[in-house]
Order: structure tokens, then C-alpha cells, then sequence
């Protein structure tokens, strides 16, 4: 295609999603600057479609342009009609545009009755005369531009975007209140701006007041020049480069470690440091503000408002929140659903609205913000709720769930059973929602990436469903795995935990039902999978020890069991060519720092081939709600130490950080204690049998020391015991006795006496004052 | 004046192959491959290109030809297939021969099986045949 009129398209459809919004906003509140815009970007589009010769679009936008002229030159007055009008021009606009796109044409259409209907309206020909409250605003308006222009031509020229009160708040110059107070004054015919009414208030000098608006006029011009649009593949190249840079730094900065030159120490120094600024920098060129998205929801919350008889407004915050592009291309789809199914399901009618005491106009309000390297959106309404006995029926007249699980079920997985499949659409098909596209499938959807969906809900308030997400899917962190001599990738957010069971154990530990291998993780079955029969690779029958990484996959737990477990490190992920796509254990490749490729594992086409997730749906469910019920019992989860011969000691996981193992040769001596250097600190070791006077304990023969890595306020103590066996997590009955203040008590856990270890008694027996102490900087 | 085509070529169990030169992105030595186990067998494996993951296929096995003897180690020819580059692993690399039009013959119809699929024809050299195969065709396996 012509790249003239590439550029056209792109200029286009950028234009378009804007007057989607604009022309909401100028139903809502009818300014003349809304106008101007949505009346510069139908004159560009005319002028430009008629220098390219396309004179369908010509006529379209030249019939939508006459009528927008008059309605900027005050003329008309915006009304529901007209606004109807112009939007239906809008689309003839896109679907032109479309088909130019497809297959370089206009098309064969005929646009008559559209630009009939547009000369009506610009006639003043319409049905309906203008509502009244608009057409009483507008001359009060016109009357206080007019008045203003005069007195002082820089607050006239000011835009109005971002607001005059919201800069002055944010520099700290005016309270709150009294922009509110101002605004008010002007809502009741103050023909004076903000800036004039705050500084007759006193609230403000004037001088602060020009201070404001210029920087109102910058960040205007500012984002239209210091912008430039690159293509996108360009971006994606850059990144694979940058990714191979990455890997050739490593190797240098490896090489360079056993040279002795200064020098190219130094440079090798330098190299690292840039590159990993350019790595950051190539991220971020990827990153797109969710605005990208939201921004046709107005438009698609007003049409569907319309058609149900339902009266909403959409409120964003947080549009700035930056996403991985390749992200956002995969929550669109899920998004709109949830906006749709808000509208439709979830905000009652006006009426019912105002028979509840709420205001008739529902509100829908859409945030997204960062929170610990995740972007959270919540999309919430203050609709009616989800109705949970309604859900539940459903369910139990579906078969989803049986009527012992329901009766154990809390409101709020209840109101999750919206997410099983089956059950979203059936019950409340219109011509709005339910278009095949279910709650299951945007919680699929949002899964593949990565992320989680959850919804609450209180009745007679609203529902609020809050969906995490990763920030990119480029780069993610992933346990390294090694099967058949291959090394294997597994994205930690499938990842649980890692059990290891030495060989002689193996065989006990790993029983059959009915020929399905199965292990008893605390209590429950945890289904194993063999990844070297998955992948039809050769069977090693004898081995040392089995190593079991359990996943978590469509809500189903299982244990992998694989050759051997290396270390997690951040890949970057690259797509499989066409002819490995099909494969569905694969998700994609990544380069190791050695420039060898690894397959990444994808853990739900894993379950499936193994047939782990269909078959133990009910007992996921069944799981999830003991787990519920037991929260509010005794229940601690517990990690198993062996010490001295035979003793078991169990320590609070929540007192523990870290697992870690140092080579004995690590452990050095500082002023009567044992340390080693972890993280770039100095970590105190405090010999865990010694405290505890254990027999048996026999260093000599061991090369590692196991270590039990406690923290507190940037501190880290490493607990040296000789063993960890396991986790538990059980509901348990803590008797204190008489220990001493090594021990919280003892408890009997898998069948066994277990001593419960105070950690923090244990260091302070050692040395009292170090907890204490501030950290040295 | 006779029309001149470029194509590089390689060798297969002592045939002579040829691709036009427009359509190789580059031929590089004997790569380390990681296997894709469930993989259709004619993928050998996965080779990092300078950053890129790269599928390379055994043209051997793709024209059904006898296994290369296992210690001889391929070389890799690597061509454009629609938007992606694909490896084709193949014996020895030869040299880049200019041949003219007049000189090409399309296959014999005894070809049989998916030679007369993937080898559009052959140029008549001197002393041997020069045997053009389709990569389009040979880069897109079954499933």
C-alpha cells in the first residue's frame, strides 16, 4: 500500500478513538473547545481523503463537517439527535477506513441517507427540539466568554486541560475547598475563570495564578513535540538485539573477571553499566498507558447505557499506568467484557437506582496503579452486587458444585463461581452480553498471561473486580529445570513449591492409584506427572533422589517430577517458529547465559496432556474451601528440621526469609561469632544444636551447611540447622511447657511430637542487643 | 543475451541442491541444537542466531533421503520463509554457480514421492545436474 495513505490510516483511527470521547464528553458538558476538537479532526480527515481522491469518505466527513461548524459557531446546539448523527458518522468513517485498510478501495456503500440525515440536522430540522437544560447553559456560557476575553487575554487563551483549581492544589497554593467553593460560584453564573474568582477570594496572589497557567500551556505542548511514532516491529528488534547484548555482556563481564588488567576491568565495568540501562530504556519504549484501552469504553459504555435504558458515567484513574504492549493487546478483549457485562448486568435502571436511595446515573469506575512489580485494574460499578444466592442455584442446578461444598462455600466464592464455565452466560443471555464470551473465559484469558482475576461484591452496593497483572510478559522470572539431559524453563507463577525425596524414600512415598503415580503432599494427593514421559524422552529408572516441582495449574495442583532442580533466573521469552507452535507443553524459547536455547514449559498444556486438570476439577474446589474453613482454626504452617539424632524441631515459616546452603568454607569468624557474607551483608550464624544442646551433631562430614535465613527490619540472622525435612501445614495444638525460651512449645504435627522453636528468643539468648540495634548503613 | 540466475549451493548425500542466493539469509558452521522433544522428527532442533531462535530441519530427512552418518556434523543454511528464518541443515556448502535459463529442465516425471514435490527442477552443469529446491515448500513440514 501506499505509504501516503499508511500514514493517513494511522493519523486516521488515531483521530477517531479520540472523538469517541470527545463526543461523550461534549453530551455531558458542551464546551466550545470539545468543538473545536472534534471539528479540527473531521476538517483534517475531509482534507486529507479529498487530496487522496477518496470521495465517498469526502462526502461523509464534508456532510459531518457542515454540521459541526454550525454547532461551533453556536448556530445549533448540541442534542442527543444530533450527537447520535455525528457518531454514526464517526462509524461510517472507520468502516471506510476499514475497508481502505483491506483491500485499498472505499467500497461499494452508499453513505445518502447518512448525509441526508446529517443536512437535516444541520437544518435545524430535527424531531426533538434540544433538551432544556442545555439550551439554557449554552448562552450563559457564550455571554461569559465573551466578558472574560477582555479583562485579561492569558486566562482566556489558557485550555483546560489539566484544570486551573487541580494545578494550583497540587503546587499546595490553594486548599481544596476553596476551588470547590469557586467552582461553585461559577456554576451558579459567575462569568469569572477559576484563577479570577480565587484570586478576588484572596485564596491566591495572581502572580501564582500566571505561574500555573503556563505550566498548563507546557504540558500541552510539551506531549505533541517531544513525541515520535516508531513501528512497532522496529521496537520488538530492538529488543531481541538488546536481549543478545545482554548475553554478550555476560560473557565479557565473565571473561573479564579472570583477567588482571585493569583497564579492561574498568571498560568491561562501563560496558555492564550501560547496557543495563539500555536494557531498561528498550523496555520502557514498549510500555503503553492503559488509556489505550480504556479510552473506547466511554463510547461503548454510552451506546450499551443507551439500549438497556440505564444511565452511566465512567470514571478512570491511574490511565497513565503503563503496560507491556504485548499485555495490552491481551486484556482489550477481556476488558471490554467486564465494562459490558458491568453495564448490563451489574448498574440497576434509574429507577430501581432511585428507588434505593442511590443517584439515578450509576457510575463506573475504572483504576489501574502498580503495586509490587504488578499492575493491579479494578473495574468496579455501584450497581446492585452480584446476587449470590442466584449463582449458587445456578451452579447447583448445573452440577458445578455439589450442595455440601455450597453449604461450606463463603459469600466470596460464591460470588467467584461467576469464573466456572458453564455457569457465566446461561442464566442471562441478552443481546449485550453473553455473547459466547464468558466470566470463565476472560479468567482464562487473563491466566494466560499470567495474571489473576477476582470479584467482590457486596449487595446492594456494587462489584469490584480486581484483575493483577504481570508488567511484561517479555522478560519473566522461571525456575530452571533439567529432564533428559535438557535444561527446561518453568515461569514461577505457576510455581508452588519444591519437594525432594531421597531415593531409598522414593518408593514409599511415591504410592499408585490405579497406575496413577501420586504423592502425599501434607495430606492430600498431589498427582505426579513425569516430564520425561510427557515429552516421550528416554526413562531413567534408577536415580538419586526425586525431585518434585509442584505447579498450580487452572487451579489444580500437581507435582512434576523432573531429573533435577537448578536455579530461577529472569529469561526473556521468544516465540516458537510455525513449526513447533502446535505443541501445546511449549509456550515459547529462551537464551541461557551460556547462549544455549531452552524450551519453555507451559504448565496448563502440561496438565492437559497429562490429563491432570479435567479430571480433579471438583476436588480443586474441594480444597479451596477446607483450606477456607481451616484458616479460622489453629492452622500453622511449619518448617520440619531434624536435629541431633532424631528430634524434630519445627520453625514458624513466617519467622523464615530464606532457605539457603554455604559451602562450610564460606563461614568466616568475627569477634567470637560465626558469619558468612551474604546479599553484600554480613549475616550472623547462630548454631542452632548448640543453643538447643543437641547429641550427635557430626560437622566434619558435611561440605554445606544448611541455613535458616530469619529477618527483621533489614537484618539477617541465619539459623545453622542440620536438617530441613519438610513443610507442613497443619492445625495444630501448641502446648507450652517448660523449654525455656529456645521454644514456643510442642505440638504433635504429622503424627509426631515436634518442639515449636521461638526464632527470636534463639537469637537473643545469643546476643541480646543485635535485633535491636539499628542497621548499620 | 541469456538470462543468469545466482544459487547457492549445497550438498546432500552426494547430490548437488541449489537455492537462489536472494532467498539465503546467510550459511553458517555446525551450530549446538537444543531438541524439541514431540516435535515432528524432521526438526532437528532449536539454534540461537545471534539472539534468535531458529528451527532447523534435516533436509535429509525432509526429502527422505538415507541418515547422515552420525559423526559428521551439518552445516547450516539459513533462509527467509515468510516473515521468520528457518535452517535448513544439509552435508557441505558449495560454491554460489551463475546457470542459464537455457540450461534448466523441470523434473522428471519418474521423480517420485516428495523429491518431485520439493525440487522444482534441474540445471544441466558440465559434469553434474544441479539439483533447485522450492525452500517454501521444503520449509513447511505436514502435520
Amino acid at each position: 500500500m501506499d505509504d501516503l495513505i499508511k500514514e493517513f490510516l494511522v493519523e486516521s483511527y488515531e483521530n477517531l478513538d479520540r472523538l469517541d470521547r470527545d463526543f461523550v464528553e461534549l453530551e455531558k458538558n458542551p464546551s466550545t473547545e470539545t468543538l473545536g476538537s472534534i471539528f479540527r479532526a473531521i476538517h483534517t480527515i475531509k482534507g486529507t481523503c479529498g487530496f487522496l481522491g477518496f470521495s465517498k469518505l469526502e462526502s461523509v466527513s464534508h456532510a459531518g463537517e457542515n454540521l459541526l461548524s454550525l454547532l461551533r459557531d453556536g448556530q445549533l446546539q448540541v442534542s442527543p439527535p444530533i450527537t447520535d448523527a455525528l457518531l454514526a458518522m464517526v462509524d461510517a468513517i472507520r468502516q471506510i477506513l476499514a475497508s481502505l485498510e483491506a483491500n485499498g478501495s472505499e467500497g461499494e456503500r452508499d453513505d445518502s441517507a447518512l448525509i441526508e440525515r446529517l443536512g437535516r440536522l444541520q437544518r435545524g430540522e430535527t424531531l426533538l427540539a434540544t433538551p432544556q437544560v442545555v439550551a439554557a447553559e449554552e448562552p450563559k456560557k457564550k455571554r461569559a466568554r465573551k466578558k472574560r476575553a477582555a479583562p485579561s487575554p492569558t486566562l482566556a487563551a489558557a485550555a483546560a486541560e489539566p484544570r486551573i483549581g487541580e494545578i494550583l492544589v497540587q503546587q499546595g497554593q490553594v486548599k481544596p475547598e476553596d476551588v470547590d467553593r469557586a467552582l461553585d460560584q461559577q456554576a451558579q453564573g459567575d462569568p469569572h475563570r477559576v484563577g479570577e474568582i480565587l484570586v478576588q477570594q484572596g485564596s491566591v496572589k495572581p502572580a501564582e495564578v500566571l505561574e500555573a497557567l503556563q505550566s498548563q500551556n507546557e504540558s500541552k505542548a510539551a506531549i505533541s513535540d517531544s513525541t515520535v511514532r516508531v513501528d512497532v516491529g522496529l521496537l520488538d528488534k530492538l529488543m531481541n538485539l538488546v536481549g543478545e547484548l545482554v548475553l554478550s555482556r555476560n560473557q565479557i563481564m565473565q571473561f573479564a573477571a579472570s583477567q588482571e588488567d585493569a583497564m579492561f576491568a574498568a571498560t568491561s565495568q562501563h560496558l555492564n553499566l550501560v547496557t543495563g540501562e539500555l536494557q531498561e530504556g528498550v523496555m520502557k519504549t514498549r510500555m503503553q498507558p492503559i488509556g489505550n484501552v480504556w479510552n473506547k469504553f466511554p463510547r461503548v459504555v454510552r451506546d450499551l447505557a443507551a439500549t438497556c435504558g440505564k444511565q452511566v458515567r465512567v470514571e478512570m484513574k491511574g490511565a497513565e499506568t503503563e503496560l507491556d504492549r504485548t499485555i495490552i493487546e491481551a486484556i482489550k478483549d477481556p476488558l471490554t467484557h467486564v465494562v459490558r457485562n458491568s453495564v448490563d448486568h451489574g448498574i440497576e435502571s434509574p429507577e430501581a437506582r432511585v428507588a434505593a436511595g442511590k443517584p439515578a446515573e450509576g457510575c463506573l469506575l475504572l483504576r489501574a496503579y502498580h503495586e509490587g512489580g504488578q499492575v493491579n485494574i479494578e473495574i468496579s460499578d455501584d450497581g446492585g452486587g452480584v446476587n449470590s444466592e442466584k449463582i449458587r442455584d445456578k451452579a447447583l442446578q448445573k452440577g458445578l458444585v455439589t450442595a455440601e461444598q455450597v453449604s461450606r462455600m463463603s459469600e466470596r466464592e460464591l460470588v467467584n463461581l461467576i469464573f466456572a464455565p458453564g455457569l457465566s452466560t446461561a442464566e442471562r443471555v441478552t443481546n449485550v452480553s453473553g455473547r459466547g464470551v464468558g466470566m470463565d473465559v476472560v479468567k482464562t484469558n487473563i491466566e494466560k498471561i499470567g495474571g489473576t482475576v477476582d470479584v467482590q461484591s457486596r449487595s446492594g452496593q456494587g462489584t469490584t473486580l480486581k484483575v493483577k497483572i504481570p508488567l511484561t510478559l517479555a522478560i519473566i522470572p522461571a525456575l530452571m529445570v533439567t529432564t533428559g539431559g535438557d535444561r527446561y524453563a518453568i515461569p514461577q507463577v505457576s510455581l508452588l513449591e519444591l519437594v525432594r525425596i531421597r531415593g531409598r524414600e522414593a518408593g514409599e512415598a511415591i504410592e499408585m492409584v490405579h497406575g496413577a503415580p501420586v504423592y502425599r503432599l501434607r495430606g492430600n494427593l498431589l498427582p505426579l506427572v513425569y516430564l520425561n514421559r510427557e515429552l516421550h524422552l528416554e526413562f531413567k529408572s534408577e536415580r538419586a533422589a526425586v525431585n518434585i516441582v509442584v505447579l498450580q495449574a487452572d487451579g489444580q495442583q500437581f507435582g512434576l517430577v523432573v531429573d533435577s532442580i537448578s536455579d530461577s533466573k529472569d529469561i526473556v521469552v521468544k516465540p516458537l517458529g510455525k513449526h513447533l507452535k502446535n505443541i501445546a507443553v511449549f509456550s515459547g524459547a529462551t537464551i541461557l547465559g551460556d547462549g544455549k536455547v531452552a524450551l519453555i514449559l507451559d504448565v496448563i498444556g502440561i496438565a492437559q496432556s497429562a490429563n491432570v486438570v479435567s479430571q480433579t476439577r471438583e476436588r480443586a474446589i474441594n480444597n479451596t474451601t477446607a483450606a477456607f474453613q481451616e484458616t479460622g482454626g489453629e492452622r500453622q504452617a511449619l518448617l520440619i528440621c531434624r536435629h541431633g539424632k532424631d528430634e524434630r524441631i519445627g520453625i514458624p515459616l513466617s519467622s523464615v526469609a530464606r532457605l539457603e546452603q554455604f559451602p562450610l568454607s564460606t563461614v568466616e569468624r568475627s569477634s567470637a561469632h560465626q558469619v558468612v557474607q551474604y546479599r553484600g551483608e554480613i549475616m550472623p550464624l547462630v548454631r542452632l544444636a548448640q543453643v538447643l544442646g543437641a547429641s550427635g551433631y557430626d560437622e566434619e562430614s558435611k561440605e554445606t551447611i544448611e541455613v535458616v535465613v530469619y529477618s527483621e527490619r533489614g537484618k539477617s540472622v541465619g539459623l545453622v540447622v542440620d536438617q530441613i525435612t519438610d513443610i507442613v501445614e497443619e492445625r495444630m495444638a501448641v502446648k507450652s511447657n517448660c523449654h525455656g525460651n529456645h521454644l514456643l512449645g510442642t505440638a504433635v504435627v504429622q503424627g509426631k511430637v515436634t518442639d515449636i522453636l521461638d526464632v527470636r528468643g534463639v537469637i537473643e539468648s545469643v546476643d541480646q542487643s543485635y535485633l535491636a540495634q539499628p542497621q548499620a548503613a | 543475451m541469456a538470462l543468469v540466475k545466482q544459487f547457492a549451493t549445497f550438498y546432500l548425500d552426494r547430490l548437488l541442491f541449489g537455492v537462489e542466493v536472494g532467498k539465503v539469509q546467510e550459511v553458517i558452521r555446525y551450530q549446538e541444537m537444543t531438541r524439541v522433544p514431540l516435535a515432528p522428527s524432521v526438526v532437528t532442533g532449536l539454534i540461537n542466531l545471534r539472539g534468535q531462535i531458529v528451527a532447523a530441519l534435516d533436509l535429509r530427512r525432509r526429502l527422505e533421503l538415507t541418515e547422515r552418518a552420525a559423526d559428521r556434523l551439518p552445516m547450516n543454511v539459513v533462509v527467509r520463509a515468510g516473515d521468520e528464518a528457518v535452517s535448513l541443515l544439509v552435508d557441505e556448502i558449495g560454491d554460489v554457480l551463475e546457470v542459464e535459463d537455457e540450461s534448466f529442465e523441470p523434473p522428471p516425471e519418474t521423480l517420485k514421492g516428495v523429491a518431485h514435490e520439493l525440487i522444482r527442477g534441474a540445471y544441466k552443469l558440465k559434469d553434474r545436474l544441479l539439483l533447485v529446491l522450492d525452500t517454501e515448500k521444503a520449509v513447511s513440514i505436514p502435520a
